[in-house]
């Protein structure tokens, strides 16, 4: 491999590093009067950085195959990306608050280091790489979510965040060396070609998984996060909640699709427990909820149930589904928590109550909203109801029809507290809703690309059967 | 071999008229995006009807074959399960093309006058295209995953419109309670699609319904809880197919319906959308008849009751739109019997044919029911039967036709409904006793109803009315017209020679010995409402007092929607949610407390440094990471 095929498959970190570092200089020489200006330059820098990262190259692998590229990590790099553009999109308001005019770099900053870490972690051939990567990403993000340091929610939600990753982080280290004692190797092939369903390697694999579960935020090991999604500012929730949790969801499926290959069996129950109880609970709990952001955290941890449908499908038709619901989840979330955001920076609301009758003032945000409800709700025909039904097309593939029924039952009971927010919206009276206002033109820009992916992912067929093809070439 | 390539422009003229209106239709005048609506259905009517006249006219020929003039690729799954949006005719598709078409032209000429004034105008017309193209790619899906996606969006167009009227709450409501109720039955129908797919490999209705295929040898020995895979498939599909078809139990969103403005009755919820349930069985008809005919006759039983049910509380309700829901649903259960009753080949396949033949000319007579229903409510301001009497001096037009869709209903000969109906009855005698006495006896039910309104509508006591009731303008009362001509003369179709199961037409014969009971129970049923409503009296009132509690079980429509909150309110709500609540606040978070109540001993000294909930998060991840090792070593170790 030549080094400049070496450079092009490690394009996405590179042009992130280069970006990051950019950002810091031109930060420290603004004048101080100027520092908002911060904001446009890390826009433009990283739509740049965006579109560079769409160069194509042949698969490969580097440092003597612990980092591994090919078009599959590549694609779900640009998902994670086009993530990252729109939560800049949408930050803009956020950051002109007058609490943050010194410290607007670090946002971009450490958001740009998260998804550094999180690019390592998706390429990793080995388990070092991987763990390097995970704790990359994982560090920067507390100091995200504490990025209201002066709030006490918001410094709470950091600690909480940082202890508690690290215990998961802890369990997760354990397993892989018990991984590591059982095999005799931390390289992904060696291991795939070894494992075996001895005690050791079942204890090792739980332990795996309960440290994924925890960034996945699967039930039993989500409870930290409400608490994080409600304390942190809510551009870093949507961030947490798409970006963060999507990486971890590509690099969980590519492991169990590789190195736990040929222990299917085991992983498939722990998955099949681990799905229905987080569909079920996230449920419960979402149907509780009168914080904007602890609905949507619950929420989102109810779609990570779903998710672990797609993977129960295994191999290509698995891999697909997933990184195609994943695509469709960016503009369906990120949707949701931009008009959220809006309304947040407009007039401080984020109480479902303190929605009601928005129609009659915002309109447009209030139909953005519906059609981001309805496509986590999996209403057709908008995107959110076919990437539901191939999650569900995955898992009817190796015949878990129960499951499904589980998870469609889910489905219909989330229909009804994402309808509640939407009748709050449309159907409620409200003496005093909230007064209209218009949204900055970025914040604008953010929901059109937003609405417009959950219009037509869904019915632009050539996306599913790109990712098919990207997918079955690898497993 | 005629071009039928021009059928794609039927569904696709009101796709393109809703996307003008709906984007435009707030800057233009009102009654322009009507108009622009009402001219695209006409074309779309026209070529329907052409496509009806060369496919089943044009060529003499024995038998009829499924013909494909577009299907596109839209995903591939796999190789063999692929996904296409395409166009598939075949003699029912093609009927229904006609059905649809003409209610729906009928009812946009009608609504010019009906809906006239009425805010919103333009919405209801972009609304209105934008079902006619979701019901029309429905009928024409060559898959089955095409069928549902437009089964959800006539679902969501039926939702739109139930809930016009979105100031009034009980509109609201009723939206919200159709939406629902059907939604839980499409879950049924989604599953059955992928069991089905998972075990055929295929979507596509020339493979499912090809008689012979091996494609179902895969799922031939499976089962699950002592029914086969395949059954479970079916019967959840049906259960999807009941759910829009308003079959008992789903039957209970469909009178609260009647919340929506009128013509969207007559087109969706009596002549269209309650019967894509029916399309569905016969378009798989080949599947049911032949693996699973178990859940076929189950179809039948659910048809039979359904239609003696309803007629019941037909005859107790007096708002006369919902005496019109009930019936739809009685006459639905007919069309189910028809196809429950119902062989493959040859003669057999009577019960079939009469099914499709019934949906015709039961979209004809009860589409006219209720635009003439409109008309009175739009003369007299009211929907109740004690508001009105006496209106055939008033109402002429309506009159003479509401009286030949009474007559069709019933079954009187020579008017359509009576061949249609008087088939069904010969299906069901020649192979279920019970559902034909079932049917025999609804017939009776049924026109005893029907003439009850009639008589309580337009004779019956001479109201005294504040502003003198006025006949519709003419734009109301040419389809009024229009339909009755098609209630009256429809049953000359020879729809024995277009429509078969297997596509092989067949020769019927009349059979006097069912024709002639049957006539004379559909006369006793008006005879009984001649007596009690011709003229006012005091027999209907004695009767209710003298059934006692029958009558009002039956007025409150056998309890069904008590039941229902009961199970959703008392035992959903407070025997699993309430538990699953105090579960929540007592025990785990008691548990938390426990836990929390060591921590907070040790946190008091440090105080102010911890909240206290950190560590039972951590308490809990553990806990959670133990319970897992320990499970999953036992089983798997």
């Amino acid at each position: 491999m030549t080094g400049f095929q070496s450079i092009l498959l490690l394009r996405h970190e590179l042009l992130l590093i280069v970006a990051a570092l950019a950002i810091i200089v031109v930060d420290l020489s603004l004048p101080a009067g100027k520092k908002t200006r911060i904001i446009h330059f890390s826009l433009i820098l990283f739509s740049v950085v965006f579109l560079l990262s769409f160069f194509p190259t042949k698969s490969g692998e580097l440092f003597g195959g612990s980092f591994q590229g090919n078009q599959l990590t590549g694609f779900m790099k640009d998902i994670l990306n086009l993530a990252v553009l729109i939560v800049f999109l949408q930050s803009g308001g956020y950051l002109r608050k007058k609490e943050n005019a010194h410290k607007m770099a670090e946002f971009f900053v450490l958001i740009i280091f998260t998804l550094i870490g999180m690019d390592f972690m998706i390429s990793s051939g080995d388990f070092l790489t991987f763990f390097i990567g995970l704790e990359t990403a994982s560090i920067p993000i507390a100091g995200l979510a504490a990025y209201d340091q002066l709030k006490s929610r918001s410094a709470e939600a950091g600690v909480k965040l940082i202890l508690l990753s690290a215990l998961s982080s802890g369990v997760l280290l354990y397993g892989i060396s018990m991984i590591y004692g059982a095999t005799g190797s931390i390289y992904f092939k060696d291991i795939a070609l070894k494992i075996s369903s001895s005690p050791l390697i079942i204890l090792g694999f739980i332990f795996f998984v309960s440290g994924m579960g925890f960034k996945i935020s699967l039930v039993p090991f989500h409870l930290w996060t409400a608490d994080v999604y409600e304390g942190a500012p809510i551009n870093v929730t949507a961030y947490l909640s798409v970006v963060s949790k999507g990486a971890a969801v590509f690099i969980f499926a590519i492991i169990l699709f590789t190195v736990f290959k040929n222990v299917i069996h085991i992983w498939e129950n722990v998955l099949y427990a681990l799905a229905v109880l987080t569909m079920t609970i996230g449920n419960l709990f979402a149907l509780r909820q009168n914080n904007i952001k602890r609905f949507l955290a619950f929420s989102s941890i109810a779609q990570a149930g779903f998710i672990m449908l797609g993977i129960m499908g295994t191999g290509g038709l698995g891999m697909t589904t997933v990184v195609y619901f994943l695509l469709i989840y960016v503009f369906t979330n990120l949707a949701a928590f931009g008009v959220a955001a809006a309304i947040f920076d407009a007039s401080g609301v984020e109480t479902i109550s303190g929605y009601k009758g928005l129609y009659s003032t915002n309109p447009k945000l209030s139909l953005v909203m519906m059609l981001a409800l309805f496509s986590l709700a999996g209403i057709p025909p908008v995107a959110g109801f076919f990437g539901k039904f191939f999650l569900f097309t995955s898992a009817g593939s190796q015949g878990y029809f129960i499951l499904i029924l589980i998870a469609v039952i889910n489905a219909t009971i989330s229909l009804y507290y994402y309808l509640g927010v939407i009748k709050a919206m449309f159907i409620d009276k409200n003496d005093q809703p909230v007064a209209a206002f218009n949204s900055s033109v970025t914040m604008r820009i953010s929901l059109l690309i937003c609405s417009t992916g959950i219009f037509f992912v869904g019915f632009a067929s050539g996306i599913f059967e790109y990712i098919m093809s990207l997918s079955s070439m690898l497993f | 071999m005629t071009d039928f390539s021009y059928t794609l422009l039927i569904p696709l003229i009101p796709l393109l008229v809703f996307i003008f209106t709906g984007l435009f239709g707030m800057k233009w005048k009102p009654i322009v995006s009507g108009l622009i609506g009402t001219v695209g259905l006409a074309i779309s009517f026209m070529l329907s009807l052409l496509a009806g006249y060369q496919y089943f006219f044009a060529s003499a020929t024995e038998s009829f074959h499924s013909i494909i003039p577009f299907n596109w690729l839209w995903l591939s799954l796999s190789d063999s399960l692929q996904i296409q949006m395409g166009v598939l005719l075949d003699p029912i598709s093609v009927m229904m093309l006609v059905v649809v078409t003409t209610i729906s032209f009928m009812t946009h000429i009608y609504s010019l006058g009906y809906m006239k004034g009425e805010k919103g105008f333009a919405r209801f017309y972009a609304f209105l295209s934008l079902f006619t193209f979701s019901m029309l790619g429905l009928v024409m899906a060559t898959n089955i995953f095409q069928m549902f996606i437009f089964y959800e969006l006539v679902g969501a167009c039926s939702f739109l419109l139930i809930g016009f009227y979105y100031q009034k709450p009980s509109a609201v409501a009723a939206a919200k309670k159709a939406f629902i109720v059907t939604r839980f039955a499409d879950l049924g129908f989604l599953i059955g699609v992928l069991i089905l797919s998972f075990y055929t490999g295929t979507f596509d209705f020339e493979k499912l319904t090809q008689p012979g295929s091996t494609i179902f040898t895969h799922v031939a020995g499976l089962s699950f809880m002592g029914i086969s895979a395949l059954s479970w498939a079916m019967g959840l599909i049906f259960a999807g197919a009941a759910g829009k078809s308003a079959m008992f139990p789903f039957h209970i969103w469909l009178p609260d319906a009647m919340e929506g403005p009128t013509p969207v009755s007559a087109l969706i919820h009596a002549a269209t959308m309650v019967v894509a349930g029916v399309f569905t069985v016969a378009r798989l008809f080949p599947i049911y008849h032949f693996y699973t005919p178990d859940v076929l006759i189950f179809i039948g039983y659910v048809g039979g009751f359904t239609s003696l049910f309803a007629a019941i509380i037909a005859i107790t309700q007096f708002d006369i739109k919902r005496v019109l829901a009930y019936s739809t649903l009685s006459q639905i259960g007919y069309m189910m019997v028809g196809l429950g009753v119902s062989g493959y080949g040859g003669e057999a396949g009577l019960g079939y044919m009469a099914a499709m033949f019934h949906l015709f000319t039961h979209a004809m007579f009860k589409g006219l029911l209720f635009l003439a229903a409109g008309a009175i409510i739009h003369a007299v301001h009211s929907n109740y039967m004690k508001d009105m009497g006496g209106l055939r001096k008033h109402l002429p037009i309506t009159h003479i036709t509401f009286l030949a869709a009474s007559l069709a209903i019933s079954g009187i000969p020579p008017f359509a409904g009576f061949f249609s109906k008087d088939e069904i009855l010969a299906a069901a005698f020649h192979s279920n006793k019970l559902l034909f006495y079932t049917e025999y006896i609804t017939a009776g039910i049924t026109s005893f109803y029907i003439f009850r309104l009639y008589f309580n509508i337009f004779w019956g006591k001479n109201t005294q009315y504040k502003h003198k009731p006025r006949e519709a303008p003419l734009n109301m009362t040419i389809p009024l017209i229009f339909l009755a001509l098609a209630s009256t003369f429809g049953g000359f179709i020879p729809f024995h020679n277009l429509i078969a199961p297997d596509m092989k037409p067949f020769a019927t014969h009349t059979d006097l010995l069912i024709v002639l009971p049957s006539v004379f129970i559909g006369l006793l049923g008006i005879a009984g409402a001649w007596i009690l409503y011709k003229k006012e009296n005091d027999i209907p009132e004695k009767i209710t007092v003298w059934m006692g509690g029958l009558y009002t079980v039956t007025y409150r429509k056998f309890y069904i929607d008590e039941i229902y909150m009961f199970v959703t309110k008392k035992i959903i709500f407070n025997r699993i949610a309430r538990p699953v609540a105090w579960f929540d606040r007592h025990i785990v978070d008691g548990f938390m407390m426990g836990i929390g109540a060591v921590t907070v001993m040790v946190s008091r000294k440090i105080k102010g440094l911890q909240t206290g909930e950190l560590q039972q998060y951590a308490f809990v991840y553990v806990a959670g990471v133990i319970l897992f090792v320990l499970t999953f070593l036992y089983y798997l170790g």
